[in-house]
């Protein structure tokens, strides 16, 4: 195919290709970008100004240099980030080699593997309409290069190709409900496709949480059987750090040794909980789970680790015990040792007021009231925006700043408890969720990371103590929105106090969540279920297929005779028929009719291109005339003029 | 509805042909755009002619008129030709003291305007909204036109110096427009061996009369368009909105010239039917100054664009 491409088509191409790599901008290195428009825009010159495409050499030198820079820009060649920026390249430095039809379908196709690639950063809502919208202009521009018979308007291109993709719909759906799903995905993303996710870590030092308090991004929703526990219930416990060197929390040595015993309380909470990705091991349930979620252990202070990193949105059953005595039979000396590690040589001063209140207390539950009241009756704040500490955090921030975030009193408070001889340790997680009533699930967001304290008494056994809630009652009763002073920085999403905005966010998050339940979650499990809804049950795979094939073919069927249809009401007309019969019968003696050539023009021409025929070729056209362009009569029959046509001879 | 006989057909035909043969003998070798003239007169619209200066442009006209046998008059436009020189004045008449309105060229049957682009285009509205009305109003006073009223204008093309282009609103009001173009050698050679055009039109006989145009115009309307032929039509129409290749599609107004010229070409072919060849030979002159290429600099030739359409729309 030598055939030239039309500017105003290449004009598309480059249109739709914009719009396939508009996503990616802000994630690629800046020269990708430039090196797009750069290429794109020279094509454009080249197609409108009629010039030459560029020389093969030209081409791989630049191939050559673009590889160059992608490894020079990230390290390597393979990985989803360095991965798809080799695709954005190569897709535009396609544009200047194409220069056929075929070209363009390959670059056509790439394009729709472009859009594709959007995929891997990002499953909302809004990415997948921002990618049916590409699919919907490159659709269009596919429409544009294939179109026979002058040029077609962009209204009309467009317009077609939603009409193809509505077409293509019912396929789709049934292709979704339909098709044998495997457990998982079907391949792995590369590693470098978690970076930069939020969530908790297994280290804290002061700043750690009040920075992920700035993200609204969503950890994980829970959905209730049942009752719902109290807010100040709502312990969703994550790393336990034991470790301290003197600024920040570490999680020390873990043992997946499986969970100690305890004696549960009465009451009980089933709930399901949908843990967004964070490519960290825990998994998160109320203090304290009763049972494991599937694929993971406990370790002995009650974390639950999942055995691979949560790469994927998961869900899991759980039930939780809010009260119950854990630890109460006495720690090992080890177990002691840990609990009471405390760096040598740093916060003087706060060891000091450790021991004085712990001479002065009854006992140790009162050294644990003392410290509480401390916080509670003297001048301490509760801000997202603390001061920064120095070289001994705890004695600055007990003696001089006084204000800090749940993770300074966390921290301080386990450290006196420490230095006057109580075993403690830190826990964190998240506290709190916010119910939305739109869809009667719990939000549970970054914003509501926690950390707070266990101290271990005798007889009693581990202790859950919130130091926070004795400074700030409100941000364990009404979460942190209303805890925090109004002049601190929070995501305008976790405020309150715009009442429409509350409901839009509530709308919208019901929406992604079932979203991410029903559309990214449509495991086997959910298809099976949706099966046997319909009196399918025990679906095997083979039985999808056969109902598979059998909607395609029968929706295929349909449009097909929908198309059918309409062609042949064209073809109904008999003269139309008989006259059609006769031109292809002409065709055949090598004087076939122009489509837009009149029955009288083409019966004088055919009649002299085979003149052996020239009286039935006029009788018949005649006849045709009559019957289709004359006034309506009774005497010329449409069976006279089927006759002749039969009989024509030549 | 009574069904056109044949002696029907002959009754229309006989002065159609001796109308053509005239006119044939004064303008050589144009046979085809002497059909597409008298068709455009016989549907009841107006014809433009433009070409060049010298081909014939205002002979035709001429020879049409008076083998018609229709009164004329001819004004020759200029860029200082005022509304008042074409529709005429009131002008103060002392014995009778009151005013006496002295009526224009316009007042005739066929009115030669010629080389309409070159006045300025208050002068031309004037003249074109007589063409639409059908009459004309002055001092408040409304005075109907002559029955019938064909306006036959020529130009130049526009192109050429001192011209005023007439607006694309103003040339929708003309049925078709023509282009003569230079004659064949042998019309030629017959040109100049012959007599003088100017003392073959003094000597011209009129082949018919008012009332029998009238009931020639009354023939074409009767003539039969099928719903296959309207197909067509509807198909032809639409390609010009739904193309990128034309600058805005045909307006219904289009479609109708494009029917009516197509009936006129049918009845002087000696049918009472019309067929797609009837209405692909009016194409060039309905449709050429209606419909402009897209994408091109310059206007591009009506024929062209007409050839264009045709090919593009298959018959139905």
């Amino acid at each position: 195919m030598t055939k030239s491409l039309d500017p105003r088509n290449v004009t598309w191409m480059a249109l739709s290709m914009a719009l396939v790599m508009l996503p990616h901008v802000e994630r690629l290195p800046l020269w990708i970008s430039l090196l797009a428009v750069l290429v794109v825009g020279w094509r454009l010159y080249v197609a409108w100004q009629g010039m030459s495409l560029p020389k093969k050499w030209l081409l791989l030198l630049l191939v050559a240099a673009a590889s160059a820079g992608i490894y020079l820009s990230f390290g390597t060649l393979f990985g989803r980030d360095s991965g798809v920026a080799l695709l954005v390249v190569m897709l535009t430095l396609k544009l200047l080699e194409m220069a056929s039809l075929r070209d363009a379908m390959i670059v056509i196709f790439l394009s729709y593997f472009g859009i594709l690639t959007e995929f891997l950063y990002s499953q909302t809502i809004p990415t997948a309409l921002l990618m049916l919208v590409g699919v919907w202009v490159v659709t269009a521009t596919m429409i544009g290069l294939q179109w026979r018979g002058g040029a077609i308007r962009y209204q009309d291109s467009l317009r077609l190709s939603l009409q193809m993709l509505a077409q293509a719909t019912p396929l789709m759906l049934v292709l979704f409900l339909l098709f044998p799903r495997v457990q998982g995905p079907l391949w792995g993303l590369p590693r470098d496709a978690y970076a930069g996710i939020t969530g908790l870590s297994d280290s804290m030092s002061p700043g750690t949480l009040s920075q992920l308090t700035l993200s609204d991004a969503v950890a994980f929703r829970v959905q209730f059987q049942g009752a719902m526990p109290k807010p100040t219930q709502l312990y969703w416990r994550g790393p336990v750090l034991w470790y301290f060197d003197g600024m920040s929390w570490h999680m020390g040595i873990s043992f997946e040794s499986g969970a100690p015993s305890y004696s549960p309380g009465a009451e009980a909470f089933s709930y399901t909980v949908t843990l967004e990705p964070h490519d960290k091991r825990w998994l998160f349930a109320l203090d304290l789970p009763a049972k494991l979620a599937p694929n993971s252990r406990f370790t002995n202070d009650f974390q639950m680790l999942s055995i691979t990193p949560v790469r994927q949105r998961m869900r899991y059953e759980m039930t939780s015990h809010t009260s119950y005595r854990l630890g109460y039979e006495g720690l090992t000396s080890f177990e002691r040792r840990r609990a009471l590690q405390l760096p040598e040589g740093y916060n003087w001063r706060a060891r000091a007021l450790a021991q004085n209140m712990r001479r002065a207390a009854r006992d140790e539950t009162d050294m644990v009231d003392r410290v509480l009241g401390m916080f509670r009756t003297q001048q301490f704040f509760y801000t997202l925006t603390p001061p920064l500490l120095g070289e001994h955090p705890i004695d600055e921030f007990l003696f001089t700043t006084r204000s800090g975030f749940c993770e300074h009193y966390a921290s301080a408070f386990v450290f006196l408890m420490r230095a006057a001889g109580i075993p403690a340790r830190v826990v964190t997680g998240y506290q709190g969720g916010e119910l939305n009533p739109v869809g009667n699930y719990m939000i549970v967001r970054q914003s509501e990371a926690h950390a707070w304290a266990e101290v271990w008494l005798e007889d009693k056994g581990w202790l859950r103590v919130d130091p926070t809630a004795a400074v700030s009652p409100l941000r364990v009763e009404s979460g942190i929105a209303a805890a925090i002073p109004a002049t601190d920085p929070l995501p305008l999403l976790i405020r309150g106090d715009i009442e429409w905005l509350r409901q839009l966010r509530f709308t919208w998050d019901s929406l992604a969540n079932t979203w991410n339940q029903w559309v990214l979650g449509y495991n086997p499990e959910r298809q099976f279920w949706l099966l046997s809804r319909v009196g399918l049950d025990r679906a095997t795979w083979q039985t999808l297929a056969t109902i598979l094939v059998a909607t395609t073919t029968l929706i295929t069927l349909m449009f097909a005779f929908a198309m059918l249809r309409r062609l042949s009401r064209r073809t109904r007309d008999p003269v139309a028929k008989a006259y059609r019969k006769f031109c292809r019968k002409l065709a055949r003696r090598g004087a076939p009719r122009a489509p837009s050539e009149g029955p009288a023009d083409y019966a004088v021409r055919a009649a002299a291109q085979l003149p052996h025929a020239a009286a039935a070729i006029k009788a018949i056209s005649e006849r045709y005339i009559k019957l289709r362009y004359g006034r309506p009569r009774g005497g010329e029959s449409v069976r006279e003029l089927k006759r002749l046509v039969a009989e024509l001879k030549v | 509805m009574n069904l056109p006989s044949a002696d029907f057909l002959t009754q229309m035909t006989q002065p159609i042909d001796r109308v053509l043969a005239q006119v044939n003998r004064i303008i050589l070798g144009k046979d085809h755009q002497i059909r597409l003239a008298l068709s455009c007169l016989l549907a009841g619209g107006h014809l433009l002619i433009e070409d060049i200066p010298g081909v014939g442009k205002t002979t035709l006209a001429h020879a049409l008129a008076t083998t018609l046998g229709l009164n004329f008059q001819r004004i020759q436009f200029t860029s200082d030709l005022l509304p008042a020189d074409i529709i005429g004045v009131s002008v103060y008449d002392r014995e009778e003291a009151s005013f006496k309105f002295h009526p224009g060229p316009i007042f005739t049957q066929v009115l030669l305007a010629d080389e309409v682009n070159r006045a300025t285009p208050k002068t031309q509205s004037a003249l074109l909204e007589a063409m639409e009305e059908r009459q004309v109003t002055t001092e408040g006073e409304t005075r109907p036109l002559p029955e019938p009223f064909f306006v036959i204008a020529t130009q130049n093309p526009s192109h050429q110096v001192g011209t005023f282009p007439l607006p694309e609103s103003q040339l929708d009001r003309f049925l078709m427009r023509i282009q003569l173009g230079y004659p064949g050698p042998d019309a030629e050679r017959a040109l100049l061996q012959g007599s003088s055009r100017r003392d073959l039109l003094n000597r011209l006989e009129p082949c018919t009369g008012p009332a029998e145009l009238a009931s020639l115009r009354d023939g074409v309307t009767r003539v039969h368009a099928a719903p296959a032929l309207i197909d067509y039509l509807q198909a032809l129409i639409q390609h010009t909105r739904a193309s990128t290749e034309f600058a805005g599609g045909l307006s219904p107004r289009a479609g109708l010239a494009l029917l009516h010229a197509a009936r006129a070409w049918a009845l002087m072919d000696g049918r009472s039917e019309v067929l797609p060849e009837d209405v692909q030979a009016v194409i060039p002159g309905v449709v050429g100054h209606r419909l402009h290429a897209a994408g091109q600099h310059g206007r591009i030739n009506g024929v062209d664009v007409a050839a264009r359409l045709i090919a593009a729309v298959a018959i139905p």
